[in-house]
């Protein structure tokens, strides 16, 4: 194949070909490749992906994807500050723990960064960790997780309540992230790990409550979710870390609106499949752990702006 | 080797513009037509091909059938464990048994879901090749979880670009963040503290220990597969007549 005479002959059409193609051959380094041998069985898949590099994607970013994306670097800069703040906190983290701590709070910046890139100049500033207040009390008065640098437990709880709403708020985004296939690519890649993030604090939290410093030795309880979780969520896992505060972790875990396309973590019908089956074993618990759900943006915004202080316009 | 002729590229075949709309949209879209063009033009590079590959179509409904058969491994898998001496030793409330048998319901449960929702157009049930694994060996056992795992969690996220249905997208999204809660559980299962890490993650490296948020090296974000590179692993567990090909998604 000529790829040379096949863009010779698109440019007959669209004179701005080159111009698509990028001038700079930086579409080459898009793939990888750059430096590298193409080989024939490539091809196929690099030239198409060129073409619709060049024509199938608009460049700009539309006001909704601008709006998702700002809310998950708004979610980024929430988990950030709140595990640096953490590790900042003397006898806090023990020291089993603390690579783990590092580990997310380094994920977190990174996706940061990530996200910055993409919005550009529409990335909202960095609000600082001065525009939180991870106690629950909007900056006016002790919020109920007072304690939350200083008790592991309450950290523990609050980080997994931060984890999951931020799984759920880019499930919720990711198909208004389609026009863009790369950016969607991007926060999908960011989805997962947030959901191995989830995952640890989980497996943590089962070990600290239990005093067993063997965390993977606990198994979760199903009559104790709120305190030994599994680490997936079960049914809604008994309303999370804190159902009895104010705030409270149960919204972490509820429909959101509306709950047709985001219900609650105890959903078992899936596209309208039911997924209990009781000749294979699987149970409501089973079926609601084997799919996790995703959040409309503005619940994940009701849920964040507890952390927040009032005085901030983040999450409004 | 790359030499076409003009006349076997169909974009040039006479009309004064050069390219006809139509021939056009075939590049930006279709790999087809192009593949076509490649075969055409060359002689030597087909020397490795599987002539029984099962070819799990196109469009959404191919992307849904590459993912049931993702499942179908990873369940067979899970189904095969309780038949070896590693799991049948475990302690009846054992975390360990909890957590394996959780991921056999919750793939068992994928695998259930996909079959119902493809219908007639789901592929044929796959038969696995395990004979790599030692069921009775809890380190075989593990590792292999782990690599079917990570493998589900990269085929997700590489997949998620060619799914047209928003609906499609969402349903992805539910399984590809439980399959990643139960590969970071695993790997922490083998090596405490190992649910990131540099073989599935772009780790990113701060700056320095101070550094505003951002400032750094790296992304955070997990490395995605193409079907190509996820099949070429898929496929090692897979008997002949199982073994598949995914040549619309590139």
């Amino acid at each position: 194949m000529d790829l040379f005479k096949l863009i010779s002959d698109i440019e007959k059409v669209d004179p701005e070909v080159y111009e698509r193609l990028d001038p700079r051959r930086r579409v080459f380094k898009h793939f990888g490749l750059a430096g590298k041998a193409v080989t024939a069985a490539m091809l196929p898949g690099l030239v198409s992906g060129i073409f619709q590099r060049a024509y199938g994607q608009t460049t700009s970013l539309t006001p909704e994807i601008t709006q998702v994306l700002n809310l998950a670097l708004s979610l980024e800069y929430l988990e950030f500050y709140f595990y640096d703040s953490g590790l900042k906190a003397s006898n806090l983290i023990p020291a089993t723990d603390r690579p783990a701590f590092e580990t997310i709070r380094n994920d977190e910046s990174g996706h940061i960064k990530v996200l910055r890139e993409v919005l550009g100049t529409a990335a909202i500033a960095d609000p600082t960790r001065d525009a939180f207040d991870y106690t629950g009390g909007k900056g006016l008065l002790p919020g109920p997780f007072a304690t939350v640098f200083t008790d592991y437990k309450i950290f523990l709880g609050v980080a997994q309540s931060f984890v999951d709403t931020g799984v759920r708020a880019y499930k919720g985004g990711a198909p208004v992230l389609m026009p863009n296939k790369d950016i969607l690519e991007s926060a999908l890649n960011i989805h997962s790990v947030e959901a191995r993030h989830s995952s640890h604090v989980r497996t943590v939290r089962r070990g600290v409550e239990l005093g067993n410093a063997t965390a993977t030795a606990v198994a979760g309880d199903l009559n104790n979710l709120n305190k030994i979780p599994k680490s997936w969520i079960s049914g809604i896992d008994n309303g999370g870390p804190s159902p009895n505060t104010t705030p409270s972790t149960t919204p972490v875990y509820g429909a959101g609106n509306p709950a047709a396309t985001y219900p609650a973590e105890n959903n078992t019908t899936q596209a309208g499949v039911p997924i209990e089956n009781s000749a294979m074993g699987i149970t409501a618990a089973a079926a609601s752990e084997a799919f996790d759900e995703p959040l409309d943006p503005t619940t994940v915004k009701s849920i964040a702006r507890n952390f927040v202080k009032a005085t901030t316009t983040l999450f409004v | 080797m790359m030499t076409n002729s003009a006349s076997q590229n169909p974009a040039a075949a006479g009309t004064p513009a050069g390219v006809p709309r139509r021939a056009f949209l075939r590049y930006t879209g279709a790999s087809v037509a192009l593949t076509g063009l490649l075969l055409a033009g060359c002689d030597d590079d087909s020397d490795d091909v599987d002539a029984n590959l099962l070819d799990v179509g196109t469009g959404d409904e191919g992307i849904l059938n590459y993912a049931y058969a993702l499942e179908q491994l990873e369940a067979a898998f899970y189904a095969q464990i309780k038949n070896g001496t590693y799991y049948k030793g475990l302690p009846a409330n054992s975390a360990e048994k909890q957590i394996l048998d959780d991921l056999a319901l919750h793939e068992q449960a994928h695998v259930n879901f996909f079959k119902a929702a493809l219908g007639n157009k789901a592929i044929k049930e796959l038969e696995p090749d395990f004979s790599q694994i030692n069921f009775n060996d809890k380190g075989s056992v593990l590792t292999n979880a782990q690599a079917f795992e990570d493998l589900g969690v990269a085929a997700y996220n590489g997949a998620g670009r060619f799914i047209a249905s928003p609906t499609n997208l969402a349903l992805a999204g539910k399984i590809v963040s439980v399959e990643a809660r139960h590969a970071a559980l695993i790997r922490d299962l083998r090596q405490y503290n190992s649910f990131v890490a540099s073989d599935v993650v772009d780790v990113f490296t701060p700056t320095s220990a101070t550094s505003a948020p951002g400032a750094g090296s790296g992304t955070g974000k997990e490395k995605s597969k193409r079907p190509q590179e996820v099949l070429a692993t898929a496929n090692q567990f897979l008997k002949s007549g199982s073994k598949l090909s995914a040549t619309s998604f590139s």
